[in-house]
């Protein structure tokens, strides 16, 4: 199989992508969803959001997206923002076909479906999903959907995916999953990824930055670096390496969250 | 897809009961309702020939029959008459209650200048101002157009209004993401979203339209392009012709319920395929 996507570089020597400098966003009414946030993002990256609810995950991920903007400070991006997105919901439109859902962004930038057939076809190959281009959503089952979501997301091949919790209402064996996936397929495209999770394994599991926020107002605590080469699988997940990373994060977590209640 | 087993199927005695259940639904379902409008028929047929009620205070299910198809060269034209009305008015106001909803969909001031209007005329009883259309507008057809069309069009409107309000957040902010224009997010999601909305609304107009047909040929009397069913039924009332009434009635009723199995059947089938009401479970 040719993939052409970009190769990321070794963490140190990534190129800058996007940068979140002293960003607040204040709510009318006061609630200060987010203060003063600075995260920096570079090519390749995978960046886990850990945080309890409320912290302002979503909030900073809608900010990225360009769905609202700043109260104060800045977002930078080199070059022209090019994102996807997978909410926690697989958001698929019940009326179209597999195929039809994941061609959804072409088709809002006037491409043809003849045009992008090709990038459709390996999008779902990518997520296991080639037998099912055809398929209506109802059909499918919550992971299966969850990957037709991904897939929407990539085919476009952006410079940043953004992941919402993405996986939080599926069971944990389809979890399981879906994270060994998404790693292989990470690796096959290259991305960079922002992803937002509340559970301490999944950021350890899949990111190699874990940025923990605390609530009230919802800010960035600390970065937790996750020093474990790429690529992660079965052994990586039983290593005593991954129990101690585990644990770092978790008393970090339980930490932020000591602070703010 | 399907994970076909080849073993001999093993069902325990619960799930043989549910297919059973389920089976006898499926024939029951038709042959009960059938069965009642029969025995309702025969049950009137008893009382007029126990009573020995006059044909000309009630005639029974034969004779309405009967008169049916004696009476066909008078009623079956006015049959069409009726119906085309009908069907005109049912598509203005498939037209003018989609055109509406879009319009309000893609302007607030719009809807909030004008939906006051749509809703006076939703709840004035057309009769009352019918009258009033046949004095202004001077075409028979027209007003009559114009009397069906402000009956049937507001369940259309305001499905339709509602069903292209509904679309899921996640997809609007998708949307947004992707940079869609006003007229892709109202092609690509607004308009299926609303789909099942607007069926719904026309299957409740296309009974309307029926009804408002037949109110408005009630005011406007006879005169210009023919006679339909109501007229015929005044006509037959003032000669106390009363198995021709119940003939004329027989054959509205008919048409109103072929209106909704037929607007019933294009709703399934474009439905059957994502929508959860159209979809038949695989169990
Ligand atoms: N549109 C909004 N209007 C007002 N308050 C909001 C809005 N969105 C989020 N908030 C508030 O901002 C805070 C952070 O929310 P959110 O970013 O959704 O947190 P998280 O995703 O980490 O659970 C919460 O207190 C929430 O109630
Ligand atoms: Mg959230």
């Amino acid at each position: 199989m040719v993939v052409t996507w970009r190769k990321p570089k070794p963490v140190g020597q990534r190129p800058p992508l996007m940068r979140m400098d002293g960003v607040d966003k204040v709510f009318p009414g006061g609630i200060r969803a987010l203060h003063d946030m600075t995260l920096q993002v570079n090519e390749g990256d995978f960046v886990s959001l850990l945080g309890p609810s409320g912290c302002g995950k979503s909030t900073a991920l809608r900010l990225i997206a360009g769905l609202m903007q700043p109260t104060r400070g800045e977002i930078r991006w080199e070059g022209t923002a090019e994102i996807g997105v997978v909410f926690q919901e697989p958001t698929l439109m019940p009326w179209a076909t597999v195929e039809e859902n994941v061609y959804l962004p072409f088709r809002l930038k006037h491409r043809r479906f003849v045009q992008v057939a090709e990038d459709i076809r390996l999008a779902l190959r990518l997520v296991g999903l080639e037998g099912f281009a055809r398929a209506y959503p109802r059909e499918l089952s919550g992971g299966m959907k969850m990957r037709v979501s991904i897939a929407r997301a990539m085919v476009t091949r952006p410079k940043l995916i953004l992941m919402d919790e993405p996986f939080a209402a599926l069971d944990e064996i389809t979890r399981h999953k879906l994270n060994k996936d998404l790693l292989e397929l990470k690796e096959k495209i290259s991305s960079t990824v922002i992803f937002v999770t509340h559970s301490v394994f999944e950021s350890v599991f899949l990111s190699d930055r874990i940025v923990v926020m605390a609530a009230r107002p919802g800010r960035v605590f600390r970065e937790l670096a996750v020093p474990a080469p790429y690529p992660r699988g079965e052994e990586f997940r039983t290593s005593a390496d991954y129990a101690a990373l585990c644990r770092t994060a978790s008393d970090t977590l339980h930490h932020a969250m000591g602070e703010s209640a | 897809m399907t994970v076909t087993d080849t073993t001999e199927p093993l069902i325990d005695a619960g799930e043989q009961a549910r297919l059973t259940a389920r089976r006898r639904e499926r024939v029951l379902r038709w042959l009960l309702p059938m069965l009642t409008v029969i025995a309702a028929l025969v049950l009137w047929d008893r009382i007029v020939v126990w009573n020995a009620i006059p044909h000309y205070i009630l005639p029974g299910p034969g004779l309405v029959a009967r008169t049916l198809v004696q009476d066909a060269p008078i009623l079956f034209p006015a049959l069409l008459v009726t119906l085309q009305i009908t069907l005109m008015a049912l598509a203005v106001a498939v037209i003018g209650g989609v055109g509406l909803a879009v319009l309000f969909s893609l302007s607030r001031w719009t809807e909030m200048c004008f939906y006051p209007f749509a809703v006076i005329l939703q709840v004035t009883p057309v009769v009352a101002i019918a009258p009033l259309i046949f004095i202004y507008v001077e075409n028979r057809l027209v007003g009559l157009l114009l009397c069906a069309w402000i009956v049937a069009f507001f369940p259309i409107l305001s499905n339709t209004s509602l069903g292209l309000r509904s679309t899921d957040p996640n997809l609007r902010d998708l949307y947004t993401i992707y940079g869609a224009s006003r007229w892709q997010r109202l092609r690509y999601l607004q308009l299926p979203t609303a789909l099942p909305y607007f069926l719904g609304g026309l299957r409740i107009a296309g009974g309307l339209s029926l009804i408002g047909a037949v109110v408005a040929e009630y005011v406007a009397g006879t005169g210009g392009i023919g006679s339909g069913l109501a007229f015929r039924i005044l006509e037959a009332g003032y000669r106390l012709n009363i198995p021709r009434m119940f003939a004329a009635l027989a054959l509205i009723a008919l048409t109103g319920i072929v209106i909704f199995a037929a607007l019933s059947l294009i709703s399934h089938l474009a439905l059957r395929k994502w929508h959860e009401s159209a979809v038949r479970r695989t169990e």
